[in-house]
């Protein structure tokens, strides 16, 4: 048999249901897999512990029958998730110790279907980055390299412990956040599958919030198949989320039938950027041509506003950063900075802050305080919010001329160095999310699947963009796309 | 629209994060560079188009005023840097 924490989701489930293995082996062989790559920094805090007491457990319901799709399968958990009495720090010195007493909705749902934790993944502080390189626990590695090259790659962000760790085998499968692309830019730069589903699927309730209109919780996998279980489990309905959506979630994996005869995809005009690599160009025809080979049409349209889509989330992001983040303190929960005497509390909060925020949070904390501060509002928040309102009508517009989703690249370039953004301005790296930002602000489900390799042996993703509340057609476009492509490439082992 | 270093330390201020001074002219030159790109919003004509509050058009669910939590105070206070006597503690805010 392969080696159990290199199965899928699907796999796994389906040795665990006829007895083939058990929770605990899978566990175990995560278990040792997590311990042999330190190198990778994806784990920031392991729970082997409570992994393999919820494995037995587990196994104990496989055997009596009562085995929902997640049962006994071995996940990672986004550090951005409040789990109950395990450390979640949102990647940030100012959550350092916090233990929440109670367990975020997601990471409930699945614990009820016996998914099994075992730890929690490194990401961007507070989900603020696209490189893993503003966590307070020091960069992800990604386990790609280019070919005879051993330069350190970042595996993107903000979930970027999630992708490593996906790709590395360190888990089946693991969960994530997207608030303008932090699960399907690390898919792409680490050869894995991530959906981020329609703003409302899933509850955010106990997800520690970046910016509250856009954050969405999502599966990062090995397969689009695992993608569609594992979604399953995480969504549906939470009355402690008033922007929950009070939809009954479909069965995901019975709608991949790898159908898409007279589907009709469109392929944005704006897409086609000044500079963009021509792998990626190239990377995205092949898959409109393959899309086109299994019966789908291809048709051009026009998103209008695409430009733009950065600047508005530069500006709404950051605002409602400044607004959520203003819960940090140092009094309820976190750091406290040590006081000089005579300190007072307006000392309490700002030296707390300095010290605990990272140069990147407090950079999103203060421009959102400027955009929202008076004789500002209004020429950059409301413009903001104006323009958002245009971004969605363009996806709504091809939508309602007939298109079904829309095909594109993840990210303008394959994952590049650790360090090489060090000395470039912000905006360089806000860049990054060019492609991913826009469905976040229109509150659309998009999945990225690996679709290739560049010349440097490095994975390549591309994105599908569906309807709202419409993730098991996109999810059934993106296995179609998956099996054209038939990407099996994994990165060699050096960690 | 250009960011001086008074309105920078203005903004550290808004925000309760402490700025040395000295970071100041650097903290106002990245606000120019984010700010310049968010500039680009100026080209779109917005008349008439409504600022976007929600992505899903709903209405917020209301529940019933009934109590459904509490007496958890040993939980709320469980990851407080300083809480005595049941309480939060700060430092002094009144005179």
């Amino acid at each position: 048999m392969t080696e159990l924490n290199k199965l899928g989701l699907a796999e796994a489930r389906d040795l665990l249901r006829k007895g083939e293995t058990t929770s605990v082996e899978l566990t175990e062989a995560c278990i040792g897999a997590i311990d042999a790559a330190d190198a990778l920094n994806a784990y920031v805090h392991k729970t082997p512990e409570i992994a393999l007491e919820r494995a037995r457990a587990a196994d104990e319901r496989l055997k009596s029958g009562d085995a929902p799709a997640m049962c006994g399968l071995p996940i990672g958990i986004k550090d951005v998730f409040c789990t109950e009495g395990v450390d979640s720090q949102a990647g940030s010195n100012i959550l350092k110790g916090f233990k929440p007493q109670y367990e975020s909705t997601v990471t409930q749902n699945l614990r009820d279907t016996g998914a099994v934790m075992l730890g929690k993944l490194n990401m961007d502080e507070f989900a603020m980055g696209s490189s893993n390189e503003s966590s307070c626990y020091g960069p992800v590695v990604n386990p790609w390299k280019r070919d005879g090259d051993d330069t350190q790659l970042t595996p993107g962000g903000s979930s970027g412990g999630s992708s490593a760790a996906v790709a590395a085998d360190l888990c089946l499968a693991a969960t994530g956040t997207d608030t303008g692309g932090s699960i399907r830019q690390p898919a792409a730069f680490t050869g894995t599958v991530g959906i981020k589903p329609t703003y409302g699927r899933c509850s955010r309730w106990g997800v520690v919030s970046y910016a509250s209109s856009l954050d969405q919780a999502g599966p990062m996998t090995k397969t689009v198949r695992d993608a569609a279980i594992m979604l399953g489990a995480m969504a549906g309905h939470d009355p402690k989320d008033s922007t929950s959506a009070d939809l009954a979630v479909p069965d995901f994996e019975a709608l991949l039938t790898g159908d898409i005869r007279g589907k009709k995809i469109g392929l944005p005009k704006e897409y086609r950027v000044d500079g963009m690599p021509e792998s990626i160009e190239k990377l995205w025809n092949e898959g409109a041509e393959k899309l086109k080979a299994a019966g789908a049409e291809i048709v051009e349209i026009s998103l209008p506003h695409t430009k733009y889509a950065l600047p508005a989330y530069y500006v709404i992001a950051p605002a409602e950063a400044s607004s959520n983040l203003a819960r940090y303190d140092g009094v309820r929960y976190g750091e406290r900075a040590t006081l000089d005497a005579g300190d007072g509390i307006t000392e309490m909060y700002e030296k707390s802050r300095a010290a605990g925020f990272g140069p990147e949070t407090q950079r999103r904390i203060m421009v959102g305080t400027y955009v929202l501060s008076a004789g500002f509002y209004d020429a950059y928040y409301n413009r903001a919010r104006r323009v958002r309102t245009l971004i969605k009508k363009d996806f709504e517009d091809a939508f309602a001329s007939g298109i079904d989703a829309i095909l594109a690249p993840v990210t303008p370039s394959a994952a590049f160095g650790l360090g090489d953004m060090a000395s470039a301005d912000p905006v360089e790296m806000y860049l990054q999310d060019v492609f991913s930002v826009t469905l976040n602000l229109a509150g659309l489900p998009g999945v990225a699947v690996p679709a290739g390799l560049n010349s440097q042996g490095l994975p390549l993703g591309l994105q599908l963009i569906g309807k709202p509340w419409e993730e098991g057609d996109l999810l059934n476009t993106a296995y179609a796309l998956e099996q054209a492509t038939g990407f099996v490439a994994k990165p060699s082992q050096w960690w | 629209m250009s960011i001086d270093q008074n309105t920078a330390a203005k903004v550290a201020k808004l925000a309760r994060i402490k700025v040395e001074d000295e970071a100041l002219p650097a903290l106002a030159t990245e606000f120019n560079n984010i700010l310049g790109f968010i500039e680009q919003l100026n080209e779109v004509d917005v008349e008439g188009v409504e600022p976007m509050t929600s992505v899903t058009p709903q209405r917020l669910k209301r529940r019933e005023d009934v109590v459904s939590d509490g007496n958890q105070q040993d939980k709320v206070l469980a990851n407080a840097p300083d809480a005595r006597e049941g309480f939060f503690a700060v430092p002094k805010v009144v005179e």
